[in-house]
């Protein structure tokens, strides 16, 4: 099975699908606390309109225009959704959904409207993700190294740094905000490099998941472990962990069950990783040994 | 375009969509003022499975090629009930909140049906790009039979959505007094699910499942800027609404090759962001 | 100690965004060391608005001295415990985190728990009699044993001015005599302990002094002149007396 196709296709791909599950989960992790989760379908919807001027500025998907048009676009929207509640008195899901709604369709357009085919970016790629592009030319060599892994180890490293010296402080502020903003914990400015990091790293895996497959990364290993533990060091472990398992498992049924059922082609890798992530939180919520609900029925009964 | 070269469509078109906006103008402010504005993300989201199995339901039936609409609309239906039923059953049943749910779930079935589209694509190539045009909205493609069917529709949550208007108002105002006014809280909560749903269906084709989650709150949000009487806000949404569908289709169809959703989403945007500007509720706040 | 007044509040107005009238107006009072003072007065008089109005967690207009100062200036000095109904109880913190989180600022940005911290916190839980529960989730511990958690967390602090909103609501008799004796405790070494507090009986038993507020300060004094018949028939409408 390790044969050279292995190595120069669908080992880039699973390196990225890891690494992208650890991030969003780590991430995802907070956001399901906060009980944001919302924010991530918000925010890797309102990146599109950024990523597309940055692909059409730089005329290629050069990372630092990308990033740089999605930080743009994640700054409006989380502004929108602000001036939206405070001056227009519009509840906070209902502004969410008007903003997200509108980036998106605005994404959409400029898409069709500038880039139309002229660079390596598409609708298809924005609904779908595009995983199956992915390959390294000679493995193990750094010039050849797609794009997307370096930039996922990047944000990797970052995303660890922050989590690991602020841990303490990220905690408290997300337990108890009131309080935390009373002793000078940075509630404020913690919060918004998490939004910042969330939109960066929701586009950072928009190669890979396109921007709604993103969700569920983000969302179901973090819900899962959620279901699992009772300890913030043990959530954040878990999750991570969860992330992974899912990410090779529906690689692997993506790339090898349909062949092995008769089909020709293989299914979309990322779809059925969201399938897989959120098959495990449905088996997690039946049968988390604490908190399940068909255990914690059996226990009734005994 | 072919698909305008005739009078006769280009009409049917037009009613279709005035009606399918004036049906999502009538639902919408109902999700806004109960706060559910995401959870008909969820369920949006939710069609794509039922999309996808309706197609191989039908393909194997033998009808016309898995592009019968009520079949696919049908099954799109089922599956939205069922997204909706499982946000509801994890925020009740587990420890989990309403967000999670509802980003879980979206994105859960949105997956699914992403899996069994590329299913559909490695048994015939060529067929998926009919359901391609669910996802972000195209008019054309619409048969007659079609677009009366989608009238049919809209009309029908129209009229049912008139005929519950004070019990479906006092349920979003006050649901807890409703029961003692004589309503059943569960009867119109159902009544509303099955309008959601039916708008959601009627206006997948044309606006597409991202998107219509726009279509039915900023119409809404929109109305509230103008008025503080309910009978007001949604005669607003509903106009809103239709013109904003009126004119997502002939920009989209006669002008340029655009996604029409993402055209009808931007139009209501257009109407929402004069409104913050001209509206005199704003001016109050801003008196404050 | 300190020589200033703990806590100085002077013409306090609070208003929750987009409405006309106030929640609460034109409040003052002051706090003086060592003294358990009650706000009592009914439902939406604005009771938890005031408390969140002088922290400066609301929009609010007036003036507000602590120790002499700002705000700003003397946060670690300052404990506050939030109504029950904004925790979220499932979260995935034990007793000793929760003890911990109140030696944060002492601890300092960038620096880790070491088992020092582990086992002053520890020692803190023990004088709310709950060292046997520092592994618990705090959501498996009982209505009182949660109250104690946070008020451990404010030893841990070693806060001068506390804030308590609703601490007895849903908790019973016993579990409140043991908070309350905490507080007399407290008093002791001369904090100054801010309750909010809906139970008339008991508020006499236990404070030093009672405001007695419905949107604006009704009577401030001692117990027994604050919770006279006539006020209460004001602010009540007669119902409780």
């Amino acid at each position: 099975m390790l044969s050279e196709t292995f190595f120069i296709v669908d080992f880039p791909a699973l390196l990225i699908v890891i690494l992208a599950s650890i991030l969003c989960a780590l991430m995802g992790s907070f956001l399901v606390l906060r009980k944001e989760a919302v924010m991530v379908d918000a925010l890797s919807h309102s990146v599109l309109p950024g990523i597309v001027m940055g692909v059409y500025l730089s005329g290629s998907f050069s990372i630092l225009y990308v990033m740089g048009g999605a930080t743009l676009s994640c700054l409006i929207a989380v502004l929108g959704v602000y001036a939206l509640q405070r001056y227009a008195r519009i509840e906070q899901g209902a502004a969410i959904g008007t903003v997200f709604t509108t980036m998106f369709a605005l994404g959409v357009v400029f898409l069709e409207t500038y880039i139309g085919g002229r660079v390596h970016l598409d609708t298809q790629h924005v609904l779908y993700g595009a995983l199956e592009l992915t390959y390294w030319a000679n493995p193990f060599e750094w010039d050849s190294m797609p794009m997307q892994i370096k930039t996922l180890s990047v944000m990797l490293v970052i995303t660890l740094a922050f989590m690991i010296v602020f841990f303490k402080e990220l905690r408290v502020s997300t337990f108890d905000p009131l309080y935390a903003e009373l002793q000078g914990q940075y509630v404020t400015a913690l919060h918004l490099i998490q939004i910042l990091l969330t939109a960066l790293i929701a586009v950072s895996c928009f190669e890979a998941t396109g921007s709604i497959l993103v969700i569920s990364l983000f969302v179901c290993p973090a819900a899962s472990a959620r279901m699992l533990c009772d300890r913030m060091e043990t959530q954040m472990w878990l999750s991570a962990i969860i992330g992974i398992f899912c990410a090779i498992t529906g690689y692997f049924c993506a790339g090898f069950l349909p062949l092995a059922l008769g089909f020709e082609h293989s299914i979309n890798a990322a779809a059925m990783i969201a399938v897989i992530c959120g098959i495990f939180l449905v088996l997690s919520m039946l049968f988390s040994p604490a908190y399940g609900v068909i255990t914690q029925k059996k226990k009734l009964f005994n | 375009m072919h698909f305008f070269s005739d009078h006769y469509n280009i009409i049917l078109v037009i009613i279709t969509t005035i009606m399918l906006g004036l049906s999502c103008g009538m639902v919408g402010p109902f999700l806004v003022l109960r706060k559910e504005a995401l959870i008909s993300d969820a369920m949006t989201h939710s069609t794509l499975p039922g999309l996808g199995v309706g197609f191989l339901l039908a393909l194997s039936m033998g009808l016309n090629g898995g592009r019968f609409l009520p079949f696919l609309l049908l099954c799109s239906g089922i599956t939205a009930l069922l997204g909706a039923l499982s946000v509801r059953w994890i925020i009740n049943r587990t420890r989990l909140s309403q967000d999670v749910a509802i980003a879980s779930v979206m994105s859960s079935f949105y997956g699914l049906g992403l899996v069994i589209l590329s299913i559909i694509q490695s048994l015939e190539t060529g067929n998926r790009a009919g359901l391609n045009s669910f996802l972000l909205g195209q008019v054309s493609g619409l048969t007659q039979q079609d677009l009366f069917m989608l009238t049919g529709i809209a009309t029908l949550v129209l009229l049912l959505g008139i005929y519950n208007f004070k019990a479906l108002r006092l349920l979003c105002f006050d649901p807890i007094n409703a029961e003692f006014l004589g309503i059943s809280k569960t009867k119109t909560e159902n009544i509303l699910l099955f309008l959601m749903i039916s708008v959601i269906c009627a206006g997948l084709k044309t606006v597409g499942l991202i998107l219509i989650l726009a279509l039915l709150i900023i119409p809404p949000i929109t109305a509230r800027l103008w008025t503080d009487r309910s009978e007001v806000m949604f005669a607003l949404s509903c106009a809103i609404a239709a013109l904003a569908c009126v004119n997502g289709v002939v920009v989209s169809g006669f002008f340029y090759d655009l996604p029409t959703g993402a055209i009808i989403v931007l139009s209501c945007a257009g109407f929402l962001f004069a409104s913050l500007i001209l509206s005199p509720i704003r001016r109050i706040i801003n008196a404050q | 100690m300190n020589i200033f007044m703990p806590l100085i509040v002077k013409d306090l107005s609070c208003r929750y965004a987009g409405q006309h009238d106030d929640v609460l107006s034109n409040v003052s009072f002051v706090a003086n060391s060592g003294e358990i003072i009650g706000v009592l007065g009914p439902n939406g008089a604005g009771k938890s608005t005031l408390i969140k109005g002088v922290l400066d967690l609301i929009p609010h207009e007036g003036e507000v001295k602590f120790f002499g100062g700002a705000l700003k200036d003397h946060k670690t000095k300052i404990a506050y415990i939030p109504q029950r109904s904004s925790i979220d109880w499932q979260f995935p913190v034990s007793a000793l985190d929760v003890c911990l989180m109140g030696m944060y600022p002492r601890i300092g940005l960038l620096k880790r728990i070491t088992k020092a911290n582990r086992e002053e916190a520890m020692s803190y839980l023990e004088q709310v009699k709950l060292a046997d529960y520092a592994r618990k989730q705090i959501g498996s511990l009982s209505g009182g044993q949660q109250q104690r958690v946070f008020m451990a967390r404010a030893l841990a602090q070693d806060a001068d001015l506390l804030f308590l909103d609703e601490p007895m609501a849903g908790i019973d008799q016993t579990t409140q005599d043991l908070l309350f004796t905490l507080f007399k405790d407290l008093k002791a070494k001369g904090k100054t302990i801010l309750i909010v507090h809906h139970h008339l009986q008991s508020a006499k038993e236990h404070f030093d002094r009672i405001l007695l507020i419905n949107k604006i300060l009704i009577s401030d004094g001692p117990p027994n002149e604050t919770l006279s018949q006539e006020n209460l028939a004001a602010v009540y409408g007669g119902i409780t007396a």
